[in-house]
């Protein structure tokens, strides 16, 4: 009876004690490559973000090309959304603000409301949030290849009528790299996954 | 056995004390807290400080004492005619809540009405019903 007593004190002091903002962050560790890999005559073959065409708040015609040898952050939103997506924008402008004079890290935000979010809308949004181009676009396209490539950018989107707005979608914040892997993403509600995020960001602009 | 019996209601007695603690010192209007950190936080930011040029702010706002009789209808229906709060221009959709009733809405209105420098004379269940039943 002794012996559980202490078990269970025990028991308690390991669930109290356990802090997930003491787990140490590893500076040195290399940011992984995420997504399916395939293996191609012995070859690893990583995932790469889709290849995309659209249109951004000033009327441009944007592709990967705009990002080409320079590492990108991509969310998915839509202006009227009721629910994440401004808790997302905050956590998002703090990220930017942190890489002010990190030229090279660009910006995607992919609208799915093809159908409300028209270009003066984007245009609209980006200036209200005192953000735009040339590091932040905020673009719209045909709306199948929207939700097609979203599986891609690890991102979920589809209509559905009974979600607030419209919409179902997630609020993460998607890291890509020069080369188009995908190497990190955080939930972007979340400020402390974003600090992570921050963090991940930092390191790959570090790397080689 | 009694020892054990004595050791989990000490356990016990330790963990209610302290959740009721928490909840008495933290704020005089729980549900008008939750109530707002669940609807409107998430574009008027947790402590009411609003988003730049597309969010208007809680927070020490001009507009809530301005604007007093139209706040229960300005929650229930949304808004979207141009607006100026302290001084800033704002337009933008803001969503109806309508699924919360008047005393959620009264709740609400407590809160954020006497939080974040806001010191405004307490609304009465009486106020917010007159002022619902008379939205557009
Ligand atoms: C989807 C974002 C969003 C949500 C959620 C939201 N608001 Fe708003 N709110 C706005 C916008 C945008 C305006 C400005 C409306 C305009 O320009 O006509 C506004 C304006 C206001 C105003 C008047 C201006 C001011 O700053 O004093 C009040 C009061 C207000 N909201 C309270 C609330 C309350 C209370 C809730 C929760 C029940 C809430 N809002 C939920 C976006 C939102």
């Amino acid at each position: 009876m002794k012996y559980c007593f202490l078990f269970i004190t025990a028991l308690l002091f390991t669930f109290s004690c356990v802090d997930p903002d003491k787990v140490v962050y590893d500076e040195n560790a290399r940011l992984p490559i995420l997504g399916e890999r395939a293996f191609v005559n012995g070859d690893t073959v990583y995932h790469t973000a889709p290849d995309f065409n659209f249109i951004n708040q000033d009327s441009i015609n944007i592709t990967p090309d705009l990002f080409a040898n320079r590492p990108y952050i991509v969310d998915y939103f839509f202006t009227t959304c009721p629910t994440i997506c401004p808790r997302v924008k905050a956590e998002e402008i703090r990220v930017f603000d942190h890489f002010e004079k990190n030229p090279t890290l660009g910006f995607l935000s992919v609208s799915i409301d093809a159908g409300k979010d028209k270009v003066y809308k984007l245009k609209d949004y980006a200036d209200k949030l005192g953000v735009g181009t040339p590091r932040w676009h905020f673009v719209t396209g045909d709306e199948d290849h929207i939700y097609d490539i979203a599986n891609d950018f690890f991102h979920i989107a589809q209509k559905d009528p009974d979600a607030p707005g419209g919409f179902d979608h997630d609020g993460r914040l998607i890291l890509i790299d020069k080369n188009k892997n995908i190497r990190a993403f955080c939930d972007g509600t979340d400020p402390k996954a974003v600090d992570i995020f921050i963090k991940d960001v930092e390191k790959l602009l570090r790397e080689k | 056995m009694k020892n054990s019996i004595i050791y989990f209601l000490f356990i016990g007695a330790t963990v209610l004390v302290s959740g009721n603690y928490a909840c008495t010192i933290s704020s005089p209007n729980k549900q008008g807290e939750n109530l707002y950190l669940a609807n409107c936080a998430t574009c008027h930011g947790d402590n009411g400080e609003g988003l730049r040029n597309l969010y208007p702010p809680l927070a020490d706002a001009d507009y809530l004492k301005l604007h007093r009789s139209e706040l229960s209808c300005i929650i229930k229906n949304g808004m979207t005619h141009p607006i100026v709060v302290n001084g800033k221009n704002f337009h933008m959709p803001m969503p109806a809540a309508d699924k919360l009733n008047a005393v959620e809405i009264h709740n609400i209105l407590n809160y954020i009405c006497n939080s974040w420098d806001n010191e405004m004379e307490y609304f009465t269940p009486k106020e917010v019903e007159s002022q619902l039943k008379k939205c557009q």
